[in-house]
């Protein structure tokens, strides 16, 4: 039976794991590739990396970054943060990386996701959605969810698994950084609306809001990242207790 | 040892040849006929859309060169799906190395199915060492039915053949290269066992 995914998120800035990782048994804590090989180690189910970096430099950095993770860790891994053409996800895939994440760009300009489906497969393209409710209704963000839109989440949703998108990433502005628990209302019916896979991301505090997101939020996947990189849950309990409780898990 | 891996462009190669190399296997990377030909093994994986992906081989010439190999050869995914006779994907012909057309998942679950999923019924060396029931990692949405040359099954709403060996050609639905050290056992043991 396929299983539900569990996804760590780690955040670089200049081919660096951004501040605010606690792991004592790190010889370097910036150093993404060791960080995503303790995960690896420990049953994460996929990786995904988000460079906020800005500078001119930030390609090549990446792409750099990108082979050495390849060449490191044998689970899969998604790459996302400022991916706007074709060459960036071609050279990003050459780097190997599995799939690319597009998110602004891809509200900015829907072609480019119909673009990397053709030339590369639907297989690698994930397509991040941060939305939050304005007068109850969901509203796509852009910017890392500061700049809002007109358009709403579950018509954009499904435009862009016509156009292509093997899989969507939703975050929940509204739910990001608060630990009370993912937007399961908005994510079960993102999951009953659609047919491709859906990835919750935004709220995760504990073990509980896994198993609801799983239960009620119908995700095929769940992102987070603080409360793994803090230690606040370790991901082989958080496993252990969601196969306990009845959740397809690898373990 | 000489291992090639063909590249015919089709999208995260890299990752099969780091793979290797953590195992302390070097490969090429090659779309050369005559080295493809004089490797010890070769692997042939593909990610994408089939018509296209078979054009590619067409347009070089690979699509005559891949069935007439005699050393092992193992398909990956889009690779080992090339290999049988018909894909629904495109309407594509196939290599016909395996006498089996490729379907749409016809099942109310999520298309593509994408993540962890059991592999069962485990036959041949290609598993030697791996436990029925382990998990390796899938991103698809055409897959082969149970067939006489299946020798692992999964299930995604019915059970389907998730790999297929026959003669000197393996082919695997699953990523080895990306299901952890589980998925590495199963490249080694292509690479160690497939001529025994």
């Amino acid at each position: 039976m396929l299983t539900k995914r569990i996804i760590p998120c780690l955040d670089i800035k200049n081919g660096r794991t951004v501040k605010g990782v606690n792991f004592v048994e790190l010889r370097d804590a910036g150093d993404p590739v060791e960080l995503a090989k303790i995960y690896a180690d420990n049953y994460a189910d996929e990786l995904v990396f988000l460079d906020i970096s800005a500078t001119e430099e930030r390609r090549k950095t990446l792409a750099k970054l990108v082979e050495e993770i390849a060449k490191h860790i044998n689970i899969p891994f998604t790459v996302g943060g400022g991916i706007s053409s074709v060459e960036d996800v071609a050279l990003l895939l050459k780097s190997g990386a599995d799939k690319v994440s597009i998110n602004s760009a891809a509200v900015k300009n829907p072609k480019l996701i119909s673009e990397v489906a053709k030339r590369f497969g639907s297989q690698c393209v994930v397509v991040a959605i941060d939305a939050k409710q304005i007068e109850g209704n969901w509203k796509v963000h852009l910017v890392g969810g500061k700049q809002p839109t007109d358009i709403d989440l579950f018509e954009w949703a499904k435009e862009v698994q016509e156009l292509g998108a093997g899989e969507i990433l939703f975050t929940s502005m509204d739910h990001d950084g608060t630990k009370a628990g993912f937007a399961n209302e908005a994510l079960a019916k993102l999951s009953e609306e659609l047919h491709i896979p859906i990835i919750a991301s935004g709220g995760a505090g504990n073990v509980k809001h896994f198993e609801d997101t799983f239960k009620l939020g119908k995700a095929d996947a769940a992102l987070a990242a603080s409360v793994f990189h803090f230690k606040e849950i370790e991901i082989s309990d958080l496993k252990n207790e969601l196969k306990s409780n009845g959740i397809s898990i690898r373990i | 040892m000489k291992i090639a891996i063909i590249d015919y462009g089709a999208g995260n190669v890299k990752s099969i040849e780091f793979a290797l190399q953590r195992l302390g296997f070097e490969s090429e990377l090659t779309s050369d006929a005559n080295t493809i030909k004089a490797a010890d093994r070769v692997i042939f994986p593909g990610v994408g859309e089939a018509s296209s992906a078979m054009h590619m081989l067409q347009s070089t010439g690979l699509d005559r060169l891949i069935p007439s190999l005699k050393q092992p050869v193992l398909g990956i995914c889009l690779g080992m799906q090339l290999m049988c006779n018909h894909c629904e994907e495109g309407d594509t012909k196939g290599l016909g190395i395996f006498d089996v057309n490729v379907v749409k998942f016809n099942t109310d679950l999520k298309v593509p199915q994408v993540g962890w999923n059991t592999i069962f019924n485990l036959k041949s060396d290609l598993f030697k060492t791996v436990e029925e029931n382990s998990y390796m990692y899938l991103v698809h949405s055409y897959y082969v039915p149970i067939h006489k040359n299946s020798i692992a099954t999964s299930d995604y709403g019915l059970d389907y053949s998730v790999a297929l060996h026959k003669d000197n050609f393996y082919g695997v639905q699953f990523h080895p290269e990306k299901s952890g050290k589980i998925g590495e056992q199963v490249l080694e043991n292509f690479i160690v066992n497939s001529n025994k």
